[in-house]
């Protein structure tokens, strides 16, 4: 099981990007986990609340989303989402002159973080005492 | 006071792994080396194949190291040393697939000179799940599976055999005792790697094993023919 080391690489790489944004904390980290991706998805939630244990992502939602295996013939042109255990033969002519488009993706899409914003120390600092 | 924003990132999860990977595959184009990384389940016969592709390749008069991934033990490195070629260890500690960053460090704790290797052997740690994501900076992947493991072992480890650029089917000298249908597990190593290029062979009756390093050296040529 790598699912760890993955999630700890997740960590790193979003508690990078957040500290570079100035984010104190960061609420919720948004992936794209692809079918042929090799990682399992609840083994991965399970190890991103160990990962991010004592780091800003601490409490914040692993939002996975769930990317199909999708090939394209070579042959036909058909574009097909097939599951992963069958081989990647066309369902349309059963060629074997296909190409995955998408399916591999281990990809942060986005993160949510919480930032002290400019324009709200700007409105405290304006307050008459 | 606290806003909540959402930052694009749009980035692999494992970019820090793929960047040391791009850099270490930079390396050794430059210092000639054709690197290769072997991954199969435990048992397959990794370090036999080896073994015999080492001695070949040596006898030859070409300069071959090892990285020997293992668990615990440094049962396999000891073995491939014997054969004369550089090896060093890479103890995993239980860890179950090797990351770029190791083979890095691992290339500097050996203390090797590039330009003098001709060949770098990657031996993964026996696992068909996990070496899969990570990306070790090699030019081909290699894939072992033994005529022992059933025909349908490419489909039900899908991930790690369409990762791979070549597979070598080992222990072929058992497919009747183990009545093995060896074009069926042919046909379902192509199911899920269209163009894989597949090799038969035995270690231990020493069958096959040439065209396979004919092929290691017609791949290194093919890439550096300034060498």
């Amino acid at each position: 099981m790598h699912e760890l080391s993955i999630a700890q690489s997740l960590v790193d790489a979003v508690a990078e990007a957040a500290t570079q944004a100035g984010a104190q904390r960061v609420a919720a980290v948004h992936l794209r986990l692809g079918a042929l991706a090799g990682v399992e998805k609840e083994a991965l939630l399970f190890c991103y609340d160990v990962a991010t244990r004592g780091t800003p992502l601490e409490g914040s939602a692993l939002i996975i989303e769930d990317v199909p295996l999708v090939i394209t013939c070579e042959a036909c042109g058909a574009r097909s989402a097939i599951p992963i255990n069958r081989g990647f033969a066309c369902p349309a002519c059963g060629k074997l002159h296909t190409r995955i488009v998408q399916g591999k993706e281990l990809e942060i899409a986005s993160i949510e973080v919480e930032v002290e914003t400019p324009e709200e120390v700007a409105d405290v600092e304006d307050t008459p005492a | 006071m606290l806003k909540t924003r959402l930052l694009e990132l749009r980035q692999g999860v494992l970019s820090k792994n793929d960047q040391i990977a791009e850099r270490l595959r930079e390396r050794f184009h430059s210092e000639g080396v054709l690197a290769l990384n072997f991954v199969s389940a435990p048992g397959s016969g990794k370090t036999m194949l080896l073994e015999r592709v080492l001695e070949r390749l040596l006898r030859d008069g070409h300069r071959v190291a090892v990285l020997a991934g293992d668990l615990e033990t440094d049962n396999d490195a000891q073995r491939l040393a014997r054969t004369g070629a550089l090896v060093h260890q890479i103890q995993t500690h239980g860890a179950c697939h090797l990351e770029a960053e190791w083979v890095q460090q691992h290339i500097a704790e050996a203390r090797w000179d590039l330009s003098d290797i001709e060949f770098l052997f990657i031996e993964n740690v026996g696992n068909l799940v996990c070496p899969s994501s990570y990306d070790l900076g090699e030019d081909l992947r290699v894939v072992l599976i033994s005529v022992t493991e059933g025909e349908d072992k490419p489909l039900k480890y899908p991930v790690l055999f369409n990762s791979a650029d070549v597979a070598v089917i080992t222990k072929i000298d058992l497919v009747e005792a183990v009545e093995c249908d060896l074009e069926l597990m042919k046909r379902n190593i192509r199911a899920v790697r269209p163009d894989m290029r597949i090799f038969e062979t035995s270690a231990k009756r020493d069958i096959g094993i040439q065209p396979f390093v004919d092929f290691l050296i017609e791949e290194r040529k093919q890439r550096f023919t300034f060498c």
